[in-house]
């Protein structure tokens, strides 16, 4: 089953077209990254998907259920309840953590699942150590984001977006804010999610992470799906600005 | 009249300077809350008449606005204003300093990153969630010295209610000074301001320390 489905996605900021007629769609179980030169659409994608942003024109479902569509030749979306039924079944790991700094640790994690969930507190608070255990933070807990590396932020980061149970989860340039060791274990942590089958959509330009994580790669160029595969097709195209891109990123290697 | 009269009379007037003082942080501080949601508002009438008010009240002397509440009920509509004074009094400093108290909040508010916001929206959390829980407490922390600033002021402007002839400390010395014709009962009167405003920014200090488990 298609766990998400983007249909003809076209955004334009000020006059400039970002996204030129996009579609995609992830299936559930699958690890789909999403590669490309900076401005090349990618993060705008996944603010669209993720409903930060709202798209010019397009159709986007979840689990079968319309999220947005076109009625009069303008985006639409089902009454706010309903959507906030819809938004509910996704998380997002942002590029800069976006913790709470007024929060602890165990807060950050906790207080949405208790407060917007109205789940169990104990029940939540037991999730929440055995997430942070799995995320090697055991011992912050009653850490305040400011006390930790961008490593272990971003870890807390993906530990409060798992807390609410989505059914997928994006990741927009999880490692670009870290350096190369800090990088190597938020890339850890997502690889142990791969191992859960979780459905994930990442946009990265860790080449290498991509290629091993990934069922699927998308390569975005100019606002569009250039090159569309799996990592072996994908990094073996014959594309010229595949070719080009992937050039430059084997010089550096 | 002997030091120790002097002493207790102004500290009987001081009564009043602090009950001024309390009353209006106890008003204006909320209200600049409500100000604020009027001056972002997103109904354009609404937010521009907000405008119009904070303009008017940071644009004229917080005197004149005292004169004008006090006496204006009675020019406008012949009404009794006999025992209003204190009212008009905690009336024009509360809507005086909540124009202030707005846009200092604004200021903090429009400073937290919008990345918090979208966290929030992904997390689910709606609106009133989203400002109580996550911009108004680092609002707060944002604001604090600011805030400061404005409530060592007012510690100083509940002198101006001495215009509507409303006997507090201020007044009281006043009184005293040109009676007995000495400068003392001022300088007691500044050390008692000095004082009070010693204590104000100790405690708004300590509340600033507290607030320092982040950053």
């Amino acid at each position: 089953m298609n766990l998400l489905e983007m249909k003809n996605i076209k955004k334009e900021f000020n006059g400039l077209k970002v996204l030129m007629d996009i579609s995609l769609h992830v299936k559930e179980g699958e690890i789909v990254s999403i590669i490309g030169p900076s401005g090349s659409g990618k993060s705008t994608l996944l603010r669209c998907a993720t409903m930060l942003t709202d798209v010019d024109s397009g159709e986007i479902t979840y689990m079968g259920k319309k999220t947005v569509w076109m009625e009069n030749g303008k985006p639409v979306t089902p009454p706010k309840k309903e959507l906030k039924e819809i938004c509910s079944c996704f998380g997002l790991v942002f590029q800069n953590f976006n913790l709470f700094p007024h929060y602890s640790v165990m807060k950050n994690i906790t207080d949405a699942p208790i407060h917007v969930q109205k789940r169990d507190k104990t029940e939540v608070y037991q999730e929440a150590r055995e997430l942070l255990a799995k995320m090697g933070l055991s011992d912050k807990e009653d850490a305040y984001p400011c006390q930790l590396s961008g490593g272990q932020c971003q870890r807390v980061a993906i530990a409060r977006a798992l807390a609410l149970n989505p059914k997928i989860l994006f990741f927009d340039e999880p490692t670009s804010a870290l350096d190369p060791e800090l990088t190597g274990e938020v890339l850890r942590v997502i690889r142990s999610l791969a191992d859960l089958h979780i459905t994930m959509v990442i946009v990265t330009h860790e080449m290498n992470f991509a290629r091993d994580i990934s069922d699927r790669i998308i390569f975005m160029d100019q606002g569009v799906i250039a090159v569309e595969g799996t990592p072996e097709q994908v990094f073996s195209s014959e594309h010229d600005r595949m070719k080009e891109f992937l050039g430059k990123f084997h010089q550096g290697a | 009249m002997s030091f120790q009269v002097m002493l207790q009379q102004l500290t009987t007037g001081f009564g009043s300077t602090l009950m001024i003082f309390c009353l209006t942080l106890l008003f204006s501080l909320p209200l600049g809350l409500v100000v604020y949601f009027g001056r972002v508002c997103r109904f354009k009438p609404l937010s521009w008449l907000v405008k119009c008010y904070i303009s008017i009240m940071r644009g004229t002397p917080l005197m004149l606005q005292l004169l004008l509440w006090y006496f204006g009920p009675f020019y406008l509509w012949g009404m009794n204003i006999g025992g209003y004074k204190f009212t008009a009094i905690i009336l024009g400093c509360s809507l005086n300093y909540a124009a202030y108290f707005a846009e200092i909040y604004r200021s903090g508010i429009e400073s937290i990153p919008v990345g918090q916001y979208e966290a929030a929206q992904l997390l689910g959390y709606n609106r009133q969630q989203t400002f109580f829980k996550i911009v108004l407490p680092q609002m707060v922390k944002i604001v604090l010295p600011s805030v400061t600033n404005e409530v060592i002021t007012l510690v100083k402007d509940t002198s101006l209610v001495y215009s509507v002839s409303y006997i507090e400390m201020f007044a009281r010395a006043k009184q005293i000074a040109a009676a007995e014709t000495t400068v003392m009962p001022f300088m007691i009167a500044g050390v008692f301001y000095y004082i009070f405003n010693f204590v104000v920014a100790w405690i708004m200090e300590w509340f600033e320390k507290k607030m320092n488990y982040y950053h």
